[in-house]
């Protein structure tokens, strides 16, 4: 079972959470013409063996979006932040 | 090496079974070959094979970083249907049911299939349209598929719960005659030795760290135990595709998942078919041994661990317990968990890369055992001809940039709903 940290709610267990998706791909410009950015945007992942950072819905406790660090090989979680200050510091 | 008979067994018994020869070798690599397939799982071994077998080409090595079938061949739960109504799936999978039909005999090796017929039950009037819709599909293709209502539905699968107090109505089934089951570890095995018979190399416990290039174009392979020369290099390591492609510095349309399944205890003869619960993500069989195959949903999150976590334990076991009550008591025996290439659309690659020399076979999600005979087939047929198959032509990775996905679920590009 793996146990989040949120930084409203505390350390609560995973079944509180929905996973969102991969939280390191950014939307290119919305006057990007070309195709491959989108594609890339869109759809290919780095998918690492090892520290990804996603995206968790706290969706049975606070309702806010996060931004987990979370080992895919072992499962180990590291640091959890809200979504919005992340991108706030991002733009 | 003997061939497999009746005559033999009986011959070897009365010898009391000391000349068996070994089924496949372990030989020493060559310093080249000219295809070098990653992965000896059964889409590996099955590559090799028909590369021998249809093309002629048997300077073929598999590399295996652990020993034959120790994947996803191993961790799967034996289905094996052809149910698709995509084109570019329909044909593919239909071609791999036909190979199942006539495997053992081909490979001279027991692969137990088992076609046992396979139920998707629907639970709701929008379900069964879906359904007809399906069906119909599939018999335009030539396919068999059959669509019952609740009352023969409850006649062939009396086990069920039809009670005022099921969690979710059973409105009917879409039944598939030939599709069934198969003994996983023998299809890893009956392809290992047919492809050893023809002159493939087996290299086990040799992983895969880089690749060998000259001028931009992959020439080989580096491993653990020293570098091999090839002039096609394939993968077939679904599960771990992202990684080994991200070594030629490819990003793929797939994420990395794990998927849980489940044993019971041996249990009387109680389901002799292929049921799939309609209202949940939950598959049920019964293994020769008597014990009940289950299988689930994605522990959703991105996971290469091979291991999964309880909420989707208990999930399943819920599915199993409002699909047939009378399961309540039964004790699980085995648990595990696989890692599977997860597409964005939810179909697989088998198909030619942006790297020179690189071919890819991967992306199956977690339906990758069906495909193994077709899949071996078509990938031989790509590396050989340098083209695809008609039957693989959609499975590119370019199909994404020419807006082409084949997605089945209709769910979008979101790995973990497919």
């Amino acid at each position: 079972m793996i146990r989040i940290d949120c930084p409203i709610c505390g350390l609560r267990t995973e079944t509180e959470f929905t996973y969102g998706a991969d939280a390191t791909v950014t939307r290119p410009a919305m006057d990007e013409t070309a195709t491959q950015p989108w594609v890339d945007y869109v759809f290919n992942r780095d998918n690492p063996r090892g520290w990804h950072l996603e995206y968790w819905h706290h969706v049975q406790g606070c309702r806010q979006w996060l931004v987990l660090e979370r080992n895919t090989l072992t499962h180990e979680v590291g640091s959890c932040r809200l979504a919005r200050e992340v991108d706030h510091e991002a733009s | 090496m003997t061939k497999y008979s009746a005559l033999s067994v009986f011959l070897e018994g009365l010898r009391g079974n000391k000349s068996w020869s070994r089924a496949w070798r372990d030989p020493e690599p060559k310093a080249e070959y000219d295809v070098v397939i990653v992965g000896g799982g059964g889409h590996g071994l099955a590559t090799a094979y028909y590369l021998a077998k249809e093309h002629g080409i048997t300077n073929v090595a598999v590399v295996e970083k652990g020993w034959l079938g120790g994947g996803n061949t191993g961790r799967n739960t034996t289905i094996v249907r052809s149910n698709y109504m995509m084109p570019g799936n329909t044909l593919f999978y239909e071609r791999s049911m036909k190979l199942w039909e006539n495997l053992s005999q081909d490979l001279n090796f027991n692969v137990m299939i088992s076609q046992r017929g396979q139920y998707n039950l629907c639970h709701s009037p929008g379900q069964m349209d879906a359904a007809r819709r399906r069906g119909n599909v599939m018999r335009a293709n030539g396919i068999d598929a059959e669509l019952f209502d609740r009352a023969e539905v409850q006649q062939r699968l009396p086990y069920l719960d039809y009670s005022e107090h099921a969690r979710f109505p059973i409105h009917g089934a879409i039944y598939q005659s030939r599709a069934g089951t198969a003994r996983h570890d023998a299809v890893a095995w009956g392809f290992a030795r047919g492809a050893d018979q023809y002159g493939v190399d087996i290299l086990q416990q040799r992983e895969v760290t880089g690749y060998l290039y000259e001028g931009g174009k992959v020439v080989g392979v580096q491993t653990n135990k020293g570098d091999i020369k090839a002039g096609k290099v394939a993968l077939c390591v679904a599960g771990h595709s992202g990684h080994l492609a991200q070594m030629a510095g490819l990003r793929l349309p797939i994420e990395t998942h794990a998927l849980q399944a489940f044993v019971t205890e041996p249990y009387k003869p109680l389901i002799d078919t292929v049921i799939s619960f309609g209202a949940a993500h939950f598959y049920v069989s019964q293994s020769d041994k008597g014990g009940l195959v289950l299988g689930g949903d994605l522990d959703m999150y991105n996971s290469y661990a091979q291991r999964g976590g309880l909420p989707m334990v208990e999930h399943t076991l819920a599915s199993a317990k409002a699909l047939i009550p009378s399961l309540s008591r039964l004790k699980l025996l085995r648990h595990w968990a696989g890692v599977m290439d997860m597409s964005m659309d939810g179909s697989p690659f088998i198909t030619k890369t942006p790297v020179d020399g690189l071919y890819l076979n991967g992306g199956w999600c977690y339906g990758g055992f069906k495909a193994t005979p077709a899949s071996g087939w078509c990938f031989a047929h790509t590396i050989a001809k340098d083209a695809p198959h008609e039957d693989n032509a959609e499975f590119t990775l370019d199909r994404f940039n020419r807006g082409y996905q084949i997605d089945e679920k209709g769910v979008g590009p979101q790995p973990n709903a497919h």
